[in-house]
């Protein structure tokens, strides 16, 4: 099992700790695992993305050229990433300002609308564990939910550990757009 | 502390090393790509746990000069910074050099030449490994694939530089400082005591007690022919370091028509290149040096037996090019590839421009 994912989106959007998390729980799963940023000054602001591999065995390149998923949370993420999904793979996109959908056929289609999920929880910040929810959902590779917690647990300062259990609501919530 | 199984980036992994080292003190001034490091250890406040020491110094030149006078007391410390900070180090390496110092300094490259880029380079193969500082002399240079080589290499680093006196670096890029990764971290050793120091390092100038003769550190000789015996006794060191810490990793050399020869990073994108290179029925093979100095010539010379020719794959211009068609007398065609100023070729980019040069 190899999952090579990138998650793309605008600065600020939760894009970078998504990433973290997801490697964090494919960790605590005994995975092997790369997370790979775009760093600098598009972290305020622009576009950033991160690399996430998850993997049974070594692995080697941090950077690809295409990716089993991409998750594009704005338009030009959504147009720079979407040729890049492999054939057979899963493009996930948040519909929320998207005027251009793709036009693949090659590949599995996922529009979602987290931005209006993560509303319905009365919590915009949890946008990011929305769409990490979908993702988790929509991904052949089933983490088991108990290690995603701990992933979350290990990823965040302790000082925000009360805050788990509205992660997890925002996780589920994002399972149930799938 | 024992040993850890953690996510982290390799500039984080670097601190959480330095301190389980046993590390006595860190001197490092922030520059990007490597920031994390002296973040890092602020955050873990190792002077309340180990009694290492953790100073932000005011520029890059007096950290690196801290580290000399550290050094010279037989303590184990280390500085760190990126491509313009390592320039200014440079006068001060070439101190500890003459010296005979042990140091840890670690280079997270970034995209030159001047200020140039925060995004990756391994332009500074040269500077690392030619010399860099004035003066006929060589750091050990381990070059770190992953975040777990970041750990590994903070405690080979400190024991190939005391076991030689001679400073060594760690030259990273801005992808491996930057990555996170599992990690294993030791368990936590701990820091030498002063009757410690004072049987391994018996030429430090940390205080006599009336035991024996004065200690003098200094890289001054004015007197031409001892400089040329401490010259020589430094070449002697260097020849030892190349017979016996050469060190490389070779990943399908054989049966392969084609090698691959990547440090760093850059080893790891040319993994992935091989393998689609294999469905295309193109079988590469490839040698990373880990150390870059000293260079593993004989083992590429071996490997290099039979191959059709080599593609140097790095992030600057073409540097290590220069060691490796030394390495084979120009044996076969031995070609570049490289992105510069920060851009990172894809795995895709690697097997094309293998193709252009020897096969299409």
């Amino acid at each position: 099992m190899t999952e090579e994912i990138i998650i793309a989106g605008f600065g600020g959007q939760g894009v970078l700790s998504m990433g973290k998390i997801l490697a964090y729980s494919g960790l605590m799963d005994n995975k092997e695992v790369t997370w790979m940023p775009s760093y600098g000054p598009e972290q305020r602001g622009g576009t950033a993305n991160v690399t996430v591999i998850i993997s049974d065995e070594r692995i080697s390149s941090p950077v690809l050229d295409t990716y089993d998923i991409v998750v594009a949370l704005n338009q030009q993420s959504l147009d720079k990433f979407s040729p890049r999904v492999k054939p057979g793979g899963i493009l996930m996109y948040d519909t929320n300002g998207i005027h251009k959908h793709p036009s693949r056929t090659d590949v599995k289609l996922i529009p979602i609308n987290a931005m209006e999920a993560s509303f319905e929880l009365g919590n915009s910040k949890a946008y990011n564990m929305v769409v990490m929810g979908a993702l988790l959902e929509a991904m052949p590779y089933k983490l088991p939910m108990e290690n995603v917690m701990k992933g979350l647990k290990k990823s965040i300062p302790e000082r925000h550990h009360h805050l788990l259990p509205l992660n997890e609501q925002a996780i589920e919530k994002g399972r149930s757009l799938i | 502390m024992k040993e850890e199984v953690k996510l982290m980036k390799g500039n984080e992994a670097i601190a959480h090393a330095a301190i389980r080292y046993g590390c006595d003190g860190y001197f490092g001034y922030p520059i990007t790509p490597q920031s994390e490091v002296l973040e890092t250890l602020e955050a873990l406040m190792p002077w309340e746990t180990t009694g290492m020491t953790v100073l932000q110094a005011e520029s890059e030149v007096a950290a690196i000069n801290m580290v000399y006078g550290g050094a010279a007391s037989g303590k184990a410390v280390m500085t760190s910074s990126s491509s313009p900070g390592i320039s200014l180090k440079q006068e001060g390496i070439s101190y500890m050099a003459g010296a005979e110092l042990p140091a840890l300094i670690l280079n997270v490259m970034r995209g030159g030449p001047g200020l140039g880029t925060i995004q990756p380079s391994q332009a500074d193969y040269f500077q690392a490994t030619k010399g860099g500082g004035h003066g006929d002399y060589h750091l050990i240079v381990l070059a770190p694939a992953s975040v777990q080589e970041m750990v590994d290499f903070v405690a080979l680093g400190f024991d190939l530089s005391f076991k030689y006196r001679t400073p060594a670096m760690i030259l990273a890029d801005g992808i491996v400082g930057q990555m996170m990764e599992k990690v294993v971290l030791p368990e936590q050793r701990p820091r030498r005591s002063e009757e410690e120091i004072r049987r391994q390092c018996p030429w430090a100038a940390n205080g006599r007690k009336g035991m024996r003769t004065r200690n003098v550190v200094t890289s001054l000789e004015l007197e031409s022919s001892k400089m040329e015996e401490i010259n020589n006794r430094l070449q002697e060191r260097y020849r030892a370091i190349s017979d016996n810490e050469t060190r490389w990793e070779e990943l399908d050399t054989e049966g392969a028509d084609y090698l691959i020869v990547a440090f760093g990073s850059m080893a790891r994108i040319c993994a992935k290149a091989k393998d689609i290179a294999k469905e295309k029925g193109i079988k590469v093979g490839i040698v990373r040096p880990i150390t870059l100095w000293p260079f593993p010539a004989e083992a590429i010379r071996k490997a290099a037996e039979g191959k059709k020719g080599i593609l140097c794959v790095e992030l600057n211009a073409g540097q290590m090019i220069e060691d490796v068609r030394l390495s084979i007398h120009d044996a076969i065609p031995v070609k570049h590839f490289g992105r510069l100023g920060g851009i990172i070729p894809s795995p895709q980019e690697v097997v094309e421009a293998l193709e252009n040069n020897f096969i299409k």
